[in-house]
């Protein structure tokens, strides 16, 4: 049944997409001009828009949440460790839309009031430009960071607790610092933790309603952070209960399977590191175990 | 500097560095909370729950038919995805070590990282669009293929935890395979299932955009479900992204609401899990 859906999703949404791939083809990927009145769908803008503020989430979150699953399982006393968890995991919980309110009402004016102190000089930068107007590429980089991070830190943690004692205990017998130590951890666990980062990567290219709150939904391609841009979740969001024609509706759902696709693979590959290190962790320590599990 | 002090200093700022970054996160879930609670709690009266909204400009009102509307759009979702979700659990604990398990146990956990908004488009193609109506079911079902994973993985994982001697004193007694799971596998980790499912509902209830084109929205009462409906979370988009004063109140109120449906269960979630853990440790 589980599998029988994820095809589902697959074929039905090929299916329901097929006008606008066969009218478009390639070309819904290069053009930037979006403009349904005229049925012009070009969906560059989205895709730009969706990796631009994913990857930006992601170099905020990455140390971030690295950071706190480092605390967590590596520093912290015991007693710190069940409430610091049951916090990560309750930033987790929170519903996206409540973030969306949050950076609607808190977070826009608070970037707004930034952008505007910026000198002048800075202001020229092509990664400044525009209008400070709060609502854009920054504020939806941020809410995604503050988003993925527990997910990030709570993988990265149970990877980091697989990684077996005696690697930081032989590097402590060697004279290492507690930084030493644990970059000798981190760097035993990399494949899970690149894992993690990834699944990150996932949850913030589909994150929708945050996003479509504070990003501005403009379809223009821009390096600027203050300029407002729009995602693939977003446009869907906005325009797919709206959309009036089959060509219109064809295209989100082109949009959206897109998106399905990508998230896939980006998925499968992460969960591929995250297992392959948890398999090599039990050949090591238990080979009675891993045999029995490979007949 | 001698290099061991260089070395115990760089010690430092990475210990430092860490410490950091957990307070950094907690700033941000401190704000949401605060500004949830304190704009939220001006609104949340008696009304809001029994009343209907009120056109903009009178006082009062309530978000009566968005509640009523997530309760029924969460218990269609649970009713879909409770049996289907358990039923894979148990295939993937019992059958581990094959291939199907492994299939369908990377089927979950993709479906798991699906964008909501993704399922939303299947649910619509799929629940709406040969109906020409935007109906509770079809969000239900939107709910429901979200909530699945989510359930078939806690219940794996929860019967994995059942000791294997329970299961193969069931077996040695001269039960059936089935009977075993049924009547004594699965038993012992109901407790644990059933606190998985209340967290599961939690987030579901969270979700808004899968209910944007399938549930839809609906200003009326409605326990209808082949109409449109309201929800708490699409309701909160709605007055959050309009004009008035008095919706972006109506907006906090709802999503205090929220906020403390995913606090409440969390919390309940955790001492059951607490007290399992404990029964574990002593049997």
């Amino acid at each position: 049944m589980l599998v029988a859906i994820v095809c589902g999703i697959g074929v039905v949404l090929a299916n329901q997409s097929m006008l606008s791939v066969q009218k478009f083809g390639l070309n819904f990927w290069r053009t930037e001009i979006w403009d349904p009145v005229a049925g012009e769908f070009g969906a560059l803008p989205f895709i730009w828009g969706t990796l631009y503020s994913s990857v930006l989430a992601l170099l905020i979150a990455t140390p971030i949440a690295l950071g706190i699953a480092v605390f967590i399982s590596e520093l912290c006393p015991a007693t710190l460790r069940q409430p610091l968890v049951f916090i990560t995991e309750l930033l987790a919980a929170i519903p996206s839309i409540v973030y969306g309110l949050w950076g609607v009402f808190v977070l826009v004016p608070a970037v707004r009031a930034v952008e505007t102190s910026l000198p002048d000089a800075m202001r020229q930068l092509p990664l400044f430009s525009g209008p400070p107007l709060g609502l854009g590429m920054l504020s939806a980089a941020l809410i995604l960071a503050i988003m993925v991070i527990p997910f990030i830190s709570s993988i990265s943690r149970e990877v980091l607790k697989s990684v077996p004692a005696a690697q930081r205990e032989g590097a402590y017998a060697l004279g290492a610092t507690r930084f030493e130590a644990i970059r000798a951890a981190l760097f035993y666990a990399r494949t899970g933790i690149i894992g993690a980062v990834m699944l990150g990567f996932g949850r913030a290219l589909g994150e929708t309603m945050a996003v479509t709150m504070v990003i501005g939904n403009n379809p223009k391609v821009s390096m600027s952070l203050f300029a407002p841009q729009y995602t693939m979740a977003a446009v869907i969001a906005n325009e797919f209960a709206e959309a009036a024609g089959e060509l219109y509706l064809s295209a989100l759902v082109e949009i959206g399977l897109v998106l399905f696709i990508i998230t896939l693979i980006i998925n499968s590959l992460s969960r591929l590191l995250i297992w392959s290190m948890a398999r090599s962790e039990t050949a090591a320590q238990e080979p009675p175990v891993a045999a029995e599990a490979g007949a | 500097m001698t290099a061991t002090g260089r070395r115990k200093l760089l010690s430092s700022i990475f210990v430092g560095f860490c410490a950091g970054a957990v307070v950094l996160a907690l700033v941000p879930l401190a704000f949401v909370l605060f500004f949830v609670i304190s704009q939220g709690i001006r609104s949340v009266t008696v009304n809001f729950f029994t009343h209907m909204p009120t056109p903009v400009g009178e006082a009062g009102g309530g978000m009566a038919n968005s509640i009523v509307g997530t309760l029924i759009l969460s218990g269609l979702a649970a009713l879909m995805a409770v049996p289907i979700g358990v039923v894979s659990g148990i295939y993937m604990s019992e059958y581990a070590g094959s291939r199907f398990a492994a299939l369908v146990r990377f089927a979950a956990d993709t479906l798991n990282g699906v964008p909501s908004i993704v399922v939303g488009l299947f649910a619509y193609v799929v629940a709406v669009l040969p109906f020409k109506q935007f109906s509770a079911l079809a969000g239900g079902f939107a709910l429901g293929v979200m909530m699945i994973p989510i359930i078939a993985r806690t219940t794996e994982e929860l019967l994995l935890l059942v000791p294997g001697t329970m299961r193969e004193g069931a077996l040695a007694l001269g039960a059936t395979r089935a009977r075993a799971v049924f009547s004594v596998v699965l038993p012992a980790a109901l407790p644990g299932i059933v606190t998985g499912i209340v967290l599961a509902l939690a987030r579901i209830a969270g979700e808004t955009a899968p209910l944007l084109f399938t549930a839809f929205n609906n200003r009326f009462f409605s326990t209808s479900l082949t109409q449109p409906i309201s929800s708490l979370t699409v309701q909160v988009f709605t007055y959050a992204t309009g004009p008035y004063e008095d919706w972006h109140r109506q907006a906090w109120a709802g999503a205090l609401v929220l906020v403390m449906i995913v606090l409440v269960c969390s919390l309940l979630a955790r001492l059951a899990t607490r007290r399992l853990e404990r029964m574990h440790a002593r049997g």
